[in-house]
């Protein structure tokens, strides 16, 4: 009896360690892929560091460094098919910064405002209708918030705000917001609920109101977990590509007024990677574009995520 | 200890199935999808390029022949990767791009003018401008006209748009009105013909391009040459007639003439009256009678 038991033990543990092993292959392949991703991109925008023949139309200095010209917008230009191609990243790195910043100015407010009221305000019932709608809408497809932007919200916003081009950056950004507010409300809303209740309670018995409570209490105590949602919708914006593909504009001037088009980034690849001549200056430069996206990106949202878990630590541990 | 090995062996064979499905799914050789010809190229064409084929497969039953957009350069870049038979193009084959089929299969590309298309200059249909010349339309899409009344319009500053800098369009436009110069940073750019239509029909401040096959709701422009001709109307008799400017030829590309003959008599087909009927259906211009027999007779010998 007590061998067929052992017999029955050493079967379980044969198939729990093959289960594991095949779990873990799966996880690797997931970094592998990462990895392979990553060594595939930076292999292809090399060329414009090392390559002489590459460097002579498009290396750091044409990228980067001003062309002669009259005006902030002919000293740096993005005009990659020309008879003297232009590959200024100047104007489009601009180009992001502004409907980022347009985006995280419009959503930022409203999704923490909306964690704040549903963490500590708002009725259970009412939670549970808000919560799952705004989580609804991250899972709109990008391309359709696009073309909603470019055919009605442009058509709105022009005619509210009087804009010179229908399409600009804060058309893209405001679009770009809806994008975002799901992403920062979640994690805000985590980060609020985190929060732990001895806190709310001590405040309310010392005779704050709840108002007080929210402002003073939780939402500095829930800070960093805010920060990080900032941080994670921040990511999002500089690589959302549908979004502002269709409702930019895509023209890349470079000037600070935000009623002008924008080109961003991620929109440049997306447009341009389709068609370029395989291995030629263009070529590469859209893959050290790609690089430089993927390591931003990667920065920030490795900075949110492990603020996220700073701040998950606190608050379990205690103050 | 061996528990570290496991693990590292564990770690080689997922890096080792992501590799290889890689190289496995990049190594696919054309050749397996046997008889079926491949055309891919220009999105301006790819209406064109299924009509031809859903009309020719009709006729010659077992034919095989699948059509897919991408854009010009994604079917010229199929065809020297030897991933298509045929490659559609709105713009001719690029000097080093011809280089690259020549260096990597040894035998000329072959260009085959299979249609007629022209450029129409759209503007807002409250816009009273009725034409331009190929001068003012060059001043205004390099930016040194920038206000309406500098053309016989209404004091309002213009709002250009344009397509993406990937389309056969925007090359075209670019070299046969622009000259080669640069277009004005303010420039805005729209995915696709029917994208600039929908943005200049929303905005009476707009100019746009586009295919003439596309060009309706809107106001398309009439063209001059030069400052003292009469301006010309996008018409089917006037691109056929060559009096309208901004005409351009669509193209058939493939590796010298294809072994594959299925595709070899398609081709034919297309430059046949038959084929050329359905490039009118389609709202492009068949090619003018004479240039269609001097193409065809090419395609006539089989070496």
């Amino acid at each position: 009896m007590r061998r067929g038991a052992r017999g029955d033990d050493r079967q379980r543990l044969w198939a729990d360690r093959w289960a594991r092993r095949i779990i873990l292959a799966l996880s690797l392949t997931a970094i592998a892929t990462i990895i392979l991703i990553f060594i595939f991109i930076f292999r292809e925008a090399l060329p414009i560091l090392t390559d002489p023949t590459i460097q002579q139309e498009a290396s750091l200095r044409h990228l980067f460094h001003p062309m002669g010209g009259p005006d902030l917008a002919s000293r740096y230009m993005w005009q990659p098919i020309a008879l003297v191609p232009k590959y200024s990243l100047v104007p489009l790195i601009l180009g992001t910064l502004k409907t980022t910043l347009v985006a995280l100015l419009i959503a930022a407010p409203l999704a923490i405002a909306a964690a704040l009221y549903t963490s500590e305000f708002a009725p259970a019932r009412i939670r549970e209708a808000i919560k799952p709608a705004i989580e609804l809408l991250a899972g709109i497809p990008s391309v359709v918030l696009g073309f909603f932007a470019l055919i009605v919200m442009a058509t709105w916003m022009q005619q509210l705000f009087g804009f010179e081009t229908r399409l600009n950056a804060i058309t893209a950004g405001a679009a770009l917001a809806l994008a975002l507010i799901p992403i920062i409300y979640t994690v805000s809303e985590d980060a609020l609920n985190a929060v732990p209740h001895s806190l709310r309670e001590a405040s309310l018995a010392l005779g704050a109101t709840r108002w007080q409570t929210a402002t003073r209490v939780v939402l500095p105590a829930a800070s960093p977990g805010i920060f990080a949602s900032l941080v994670l919708g921040f990511g999002r914006a500089v690589g959302e590509t549908m979004i502002v593909l269709m409702a930019s504009g895509n023209a890349a001037i470079t000037s600070w007024r935000f009623t002008d088009s924008v080109r961003t980034l991620a929109a440049t690849i997306a447009a341009e990677l389709g068609e370029v001549v395989f291995g030629s200056p263009h070529y590469h430069v859209l893959f050290f574009i790609g690089a430089l996206l993927f390591v931003v990106t990667f920065i920030v949202n490795s900075v949110g995520i492990y603020i996220i878990h700073r701040v998950q630590h606190r608050l379990r541990g205690g103050l | 200890m061996s528990n570290g090995y496991r693990r590292n062996r564990w770690l080689l064979i997922a890096c080792g199935v992501v590799i290889g499905g890689s190289l496995a799914c990049s190594s696919r050789a054309p050749s397996d999808r046997a008889r079926a010809v491949t055309v891919k190229g220009s999105d301006t064409m790819v209406i064109l390029g299924q009509r031809f084929a859903e009309i020719y497969m009709q006729k010659h039953p077992g034919a095989v022949i699948q059509v897919t957009g991408g854009g010009s350069g994604t079917g010229i870049a199929a065809l020297i990767n030897g991933t298509t038979d045929i490659a559609q193009s709105s713009r001719p084959i690029k000097p080093e791009e011809a280089e690259r089929v020549k260096a990597k299969f040894g035998v000329e590309v072959i260009e085959t003018p299979v249609a007629l298309d022209g450029l129409a200059v759209y503007v807002h249909e409250s816009n009273p401008v009725e034409e331009l010349s190929l001068a003012q339309l060059k001043a205004i899409y390099t930016g040194r006209v920038t206000n309406w009344k500098e053309v016989g319009g209404p004091d309002l500053p213009i709002v250009l748009y344009s397509r993406e800098n990937n389309s056969g369009t925007y090359v075209y436009f670019k070299e046969h009105v622009l000259e080669n110069a640069d277009f004005a940073p303010a420039t805005q750019t729209l995915p696709g013909t029917a994208a600039v239509i929908n943005a200049v029909a929303k905005d009476p401040k707009a100019i746009g391009y586009g295919g003439i096959a596309y060009g309706r709701g809107i106001k398309a422009l009439k063209v001059k040459k030069d400052a003292t001709a009469p301006g010309i109307a996008p018409t089917v008799e006037n691109v056929l007639s060559g009096r309208y400017p901004i005409s351009r030829q669509l193209y058939f590309y493939t590796v010298g003439k294809p072994n594959n003959p299925v595709a070899r008599d398609f081709i034919r087909w297309v430059l046949s009256p038959e084929g050329q009927a359905v490039v009118k259906d389609v709202g492009y211009y068949p090619l003018p009678e004479e240039k269609r027999q001097e193409v065809a007779r090419h395609w006539e010998r089989d070496s």
